[in-house]
C-alpha cells in the first residue's frame, strides 16, 4: 500500500524526510502551490508524476492533474495553461522528451516559464532506463534553461529557484531540471523540507503582465510571421537568456538569505579547487564518485579538484573560464555523446573548449566519455582520467583524442 | 555587362502557372544569346490563396557573377520591367505580411516599363496606378486577365504574348527570334504560340508616363518596429471590438489597420439595398467579416476589407440583390450604402447601369456555369484561333446560375 509522504509543516519548522529526488521535486511543487500539472508515464520521470498524484489525492496540494495521451499533448497543455497564468509543471525522460519536441521548440519563443523535470535516460535504441544526458541536451540551443542537480536536497531547492528564475518578468523562459535516472530519481535520501511561510517569502506569485492571455487582456499568441519578424523574435529570446544570468544570481542570493543554505556560486559546485592542479568537470550524480576519488587522491598528495556544472544554459562562461584557466590541466567527463563532433567529444567538453578559446591561459584539456546508459562511474575511471590529465599537464599539450572510460575492451 | 530584372505580378492560384511560365520563358529566351538567368517566386508570398497578389521574378545577366548579385533574395530592390497580369493590380498590391500598399510601379526603375494585360485605356489605368517620382513607360497588351487555377492552365497564349511583348521592350536581352525559338521548345510551346508571340510584339501599345501623372493618393504604409519595440512572447494585441454605426444603431467592427487585404479583390459586390431582406447570410458567411451592419439593418460591404471572393453573391437568397462586378470598373473604396442613403434614385440608376453592363459584370475569376470553359474554347476556335488571343469573350452575367 502506498504511503504518502508527509505534508510540509504549516509554518515555522523545517522537516527532515527520507525521500527520493523525484519526491523532493514533488515536495517543492507543493510548497510552490503548483496550479496545473500534466503527466504521461515514462521511467524514470514517472516517479515525480506519481509523487504529485499522491500529494493531490492526499489533499496536500490543490492542482489540476491532467493525464495526457502522450508527451506531445502533455507539454502542449501546460504551455497553454501557463499563458493563461497558471504555474505549471511537466516532465519526461529519454524518447518521451523527444516525442514532445515540437512543443519544446515553441515554448521559449512564447515565453512560457514552464518548469520540467527531465529524468535523464538513454535515448532508444536500445531501450534502456539508465542515465545519459543527451535527452535534456537536445534543447540546448532553443532557449530552454538547463540545470543539473546531484542530490534530493538540491533537487528540492533548485525546483523552487527554477520557478523564481523562469517566472521572472525579465526572463520568462522554460527551465528543464535534469536529474540522473535511477541514481537520483529512485534513491531516497534525508532531505530538509522548508516551511511554506519561508517559500512564500522567496517565491512571488506568477505574473505574466501584458502577456497574459485573458478576456480582459485580449491578445493573439503565436501568429504566423515571415522573414520580416523572425530574427527580431530570436533577438528578444537571446536577450531574455542573457538577463537570466543576473536573475539566477539574485535568486540564489535570496535563497541563501531566506533559507540559510545554498551555494555561493550558483553556477557550479567547486570541490577542492582552490589549490587544484587538475580540475575534473562533469554534470549530475557523477560528482559523487569524483569527490570520493579526489579525497583518495588528495590523501596521496595529488591536488585534484572538481567543478560540477549546475547550469548548462545559461552557460557560466566567464566564471568557469576564470577557474579552469588557473589549472595545469582540465578533464571533462561527459555522460553524453556527440557523434562526429570536433574530436568526437561530448557536448560539455566541446562547450568548454569553445569557452576557453579566448582565455589568456589555456591549459591542456582532455575529454572523456563515461557512464553512458546508466553504467556506474567508478573510482578507477576517475583515477584513470586524472592520470591522463597529469600526463597532459606534464607535456603541456591538449589531447585531440576523446577517451571512453569504463568500456569493455 | 548588364542585367535585365523583371517582376511578374500576378493573382494567387488563378495565375500561378502563367507567371511561372513567363519567368521561365524569359530565362530560356535570354539563354539563346548565351545569358545566365534565374526564375523564382517571392517566397514570403502565399500564392495558394485565391486572388492574393503575388510575384515571380526572372533575372537574366551577361555573366554568372552579375547574376549572383541578384540571387538569394526575396525580391529585387528594383526592376527594369514590371509585368502585370491583371489590370486590377494597377491599384497597388499588399503582400501577405504587413507591408502596407505597394504601388504597382514601386520597383520599376526610372524610364523602366510597366507591361500590363488590359482592355482599359491608358487614361483609365492611370486613375489607378499611383504617381511615381520618375517617368516610365506603360505598355499594354490588349487582353483580359488570363485566369485559370492552381492545377490547370488556360491555353490562351498569354505567356507567349507577354514574352513577345518583352522582346519589343528589351530587345538587347530577348530578341523576337530568341523568344520564338524558346517558346517552341518549351514543354507548353508550339508553332502557333510562336505566332502569337510575334503578333503581340507587333501590336504592343506604349505610352510614356510623366511624373505628374497617376493616382495622387498616398498609399497606406506600415513602419516595421525594432526588436525592442515589439511585444515579447510572439504576441500581438487583439483588434478592439467595434461600435455602432451611428446613434447606437448598426455595428461596425474594428479592423486591422495595417493589413487591409483588399488588393486581393478582382471583383466587388454591388448591393441593392432596396431588395435586401436583412437575412444576415452575407454578413455571417463572409470569410473576411467585411460587412458592416447599417442602422436600418442592411449590410454594407466594407471595401477596405472585402477580398472579392463572391461568397455573399452565392449565399444571397434574393435574385440580383448582390452582384459581383469587375473591380476594374471602380476608382475608390467608398461606401455604397452611404451613396444609396444620400440619393436613392441616383444610386439605383448607377447600380442598374453597373450591373447591367455585361462587359463590367464579367467575372474576372472562376466559372459561373458548368461547361463555360469548353464553350469559351469553342468560341475561341470559331473566331479564328490565335486571333482571339486579344481576350476571351463569353463570360457574362446572362449565364448566372447559382
Amino acid at each position: 500500500m502506498a504511503v504518502a509522504t508527509k505534508a510540509a509543516p504549516a509554518a515555522g519548522e523545517e522537516k527532515e524526510l527520507l525521500i527520493s529526488g523525484s519526491e523532493a521535486v514533488a515536495e517543492a511543487l507543493t510548497l510552490a502551490d503548483l496550479d496545473v500539472v500534466t503527466a504521461y508515464p515514462i521511467r524514470p520521470y514517472d516517479t515525480v508524476m506519481q509523487a504529485i498524484a499522491k500529494k493531490i489525492s492526499n489533499g496536500q496540494l490543490v492542482a489540476e492533474f491532467i493525464v495526457a495521451e502522450g508527451e506531445h499533448s502533455q507539454f502542449e497543455i501546460v504551455k497553454h495553461a501557463s499563458t493563461v497564468g497558471a504555474r505549471v509543471f511537466c516532465g519526461s525522460s529519454g524518447v518521451g522528451w523527444m516525442y514532445a519536441m515540437e512543443c519544446l521548440v515553441v515554448t521559449p519563443p512564447l515565453r512560457v516559464p514552464m518548469v520540467a523535470l527531465v529524468g535523464n535516460r538513454a535515448l532508444d535504441d536500445p531501450g534502456a532506463f539508465g542515465v545519459e544526458h543527451n535527452d535534456a541536451l537536445v534543447v540546448r540551443d532553443l532557449g530552454w534553461m538547463l540545470c543539473w542537480v546531484d542530490t534530493a536536497q538540491e533537487a528540492l531547492d533548485t525546483t523552487l529557484i527554477a520557478y523564481r528564475v523562469a517566472e521572472d518578468r525579465r526572463v520568462l523562459l522554460p527551465l528543464a531540471l535534469s536529474a540522473d535516472g535511477g541514481f537520483l530519481t529512485h534513491s531516497q535520501a534525508l532531505t530538509l523540507v522548508p516551511p511554506k511561510a519561508k517559500v512564500d517569502q522567496f517565491l512571488p506569485r506568477y505574473d505574466r503582465g501584458e502577456l497574459l492571455l485573458h478576456p480582459d487582456n485580449p491578445i493573439t499568441v503565436a501568429p504566423q510571421a515571415n522573414e520580416d519578424w523572425v530574427i527580431e523574435i530570436r533577438r528578444q529570446n537571446n536577450e531574455a537568456m542573457g538577463r537570466a544570468a543576473t536573475v539566477i544570481e539574485e535568486a540564489y542570493a535570496d535563497f541563501r538569505r531566506v533559507f540559510g543554505r545554498g551555494p555561493d556560486n550558483p553556477w557550479f559546485e567547486e570541490y577542492m579547487t582552490d589549490d587544484a592542479e587538475i580540475v575534473l568537470v562533469g554534470m549530475g550524480t557523477i560528482s559523487l564518485p569524483i569527490k570520493v576519488a579526489i579525497r583518495e587522491m588528495r590523501a596521496k598528495g595529488k591536488k585534484v579538484g572538481m567543478a560540477r556544472l549546475r547550469w548548462f544554459r545559461p552557460f557560466p562562461t566567464e566564471r568557469l573560464v576564470a577557474l579552469l584557466s588557473k589549472t595545469q590541466a582540465v578533464g571533462i567527463i561527459d555522460r553524453d555523446y556527440s557523434f562526429g563532433s570536433p574530436f568526437g567529444s561530448g557536448v560539455v567538453a566541446n562547450e568548454i573548449r569553445a569557452a576557453m578559446y579566448n582565455a589568456d591561459r589555456r591549459p591542456p584539456l582532455l575529454s572523456f566519455i563515461c557512464g553512458l546508459g546508466g553504467r556506474e562511474v567508478t573510482l578507477e575511471d576517475v583515477y584513470k582520467a586524472t592520470e591522463m590529465c597529469y600526463g597532459a599537464a606534464k607535456s603541456g599539450k591538449s589531447d585531440t583524442k576523446t577517451h571512453w572510460l569504463g568500456v569493455r575492451e | 555587362m548588364a542585367a535585365l530584372i523583371s517582376e511578374i505580378v500576378y493573382r494567387g492560384i488563378f495565375q500561378k502557372n502563367l507567371a511561372a511560365r513567363i519567368a521561365r520563358g524569359i530565362v530560356f529566351s535570354a539563354r539563346k544569346s548565351g545569358r545566365w538567368g534565374i526564375a523564382f517566386g517571392r517566397y514570403g508570398d502565399s500564392p495558394q490563396r485565391n486572388g492574393i497578389p503575388a510575384k515571380d521574378f526572372a533575372i537574366v545577366a551577361d555573366s554568372k557573377e552579375e547574376l549572383e548579385q541578384n540571387m538569394a533574395r526575396f525580391e529585387p530592390k528594383h526592376t527594369d520591367v514590371t509585368i502585370v497580369l491583371d489590370d486590377t493590380l494597377a491599384k497597388g498590391v499588399e503582400s501577405w505580411a504587413w507591408y502596407g500598399l505597394q504601388p504597382i510601379n514601386r520597383l520599376t526603375v526610372p524610364n523602366g516599363t510597366v507591361l500590363m494585360t488590359s482592355v482599359q485605356s491608358f487614361e483609365e489605368l492611370l486613375k489607378d496606378i499611383h504617381k511615381k517620382d520618375a517617368p516610365y513607360t506603360l505598355a499594354l497588351l490588349r487582353a483580359k486577365a488570363s485566369f485559370s487555377g492552381l492545377w490547370v492552365h488556360k491555353e490562351d497564349h498569354t505567356e507567349a504574348r507577354v514574352l513577345g511583348a518583352l522582346a519589343k521592350i528589351a530587345p538587347s536581352f530577348l530578341t523576337l527570334d530568341a523568344v520564338c525559338a524558346a517558346v517552341k521548345e518549351m514543354e507548353w510551346g508550339s508553332d502557333l504560340k510562336a505566332e502569337s508571340a510575334k503578333k503581340a510584339h507587333g501590336r504592343l501599345e506604349t505610352r510614356g508616363v510623366k511624373m505628374t501623372e497617376g493616382n495622387a493618393e498616398i498609399p497606406y504604409s506600415f513602419q516595421m518596429p525594432k526588436w525592442w519595440e515589439m511585444r515579447e512572447g510572439v504576441t500581438i494585441p487583439a483588434i478592439p471590438v467595434g461600435k455602432p454605426k451611428e446613434a447606437g444603431k448598426g455595428y461596425v467592427p474594428e479592423r486591422n489597420p495595417y493589413f487591409k487585404k483588399f488588393t486581393t479583390r478582382t471583383m466587388r459586390p454591388v448591393i441593392d439595398f432596396d431588395t435586401c431582406v436583412k437575412c444576415t447570410l452575407c454578413w455571417i458567411q463572409c470569410p473576411d467579416s467585411c460587412f458592416d451592419v447599417m442602422p436600418d439593418g442592411t449590410y454594407d460591404a466594407n471595401m477596405e476589407a472585402c477580398c472579392g471572393c463572391g461568397v455573399c453573391e452565392a449565399v444571397c437568397p434574393v435574385e440580383n440583390c448582390i452582384t459581383m462586378v469587375n473591380e476594374a470598373l471602380f476608382d475608390d473604396n467608398a461606401s455604397q450604402w452611404e451613396a444609396w442613403r444620400k440619393d436613392k434614385d441616383a444610386y439605383k440608376a448607377w447600380m442598374q447601369r453597373t450591373v447591367g453592363d455585361t462587359k463590367a459584370t464579367v467575372r474576372s475569376h472562376g466559372f459561373r456555369f458548368r461547361g463555360q470553359y469548353q464553350e469559351e474554347l469553342a468560341k475561341n476556335f470559331e473566331d479564328g484561333g490565335v486571333e482571339l488571343t486579344a481576350g476571351i469573350p463569353g463570360e457574362n452575367a446572362q449565364h448566372k446560375i447559382l
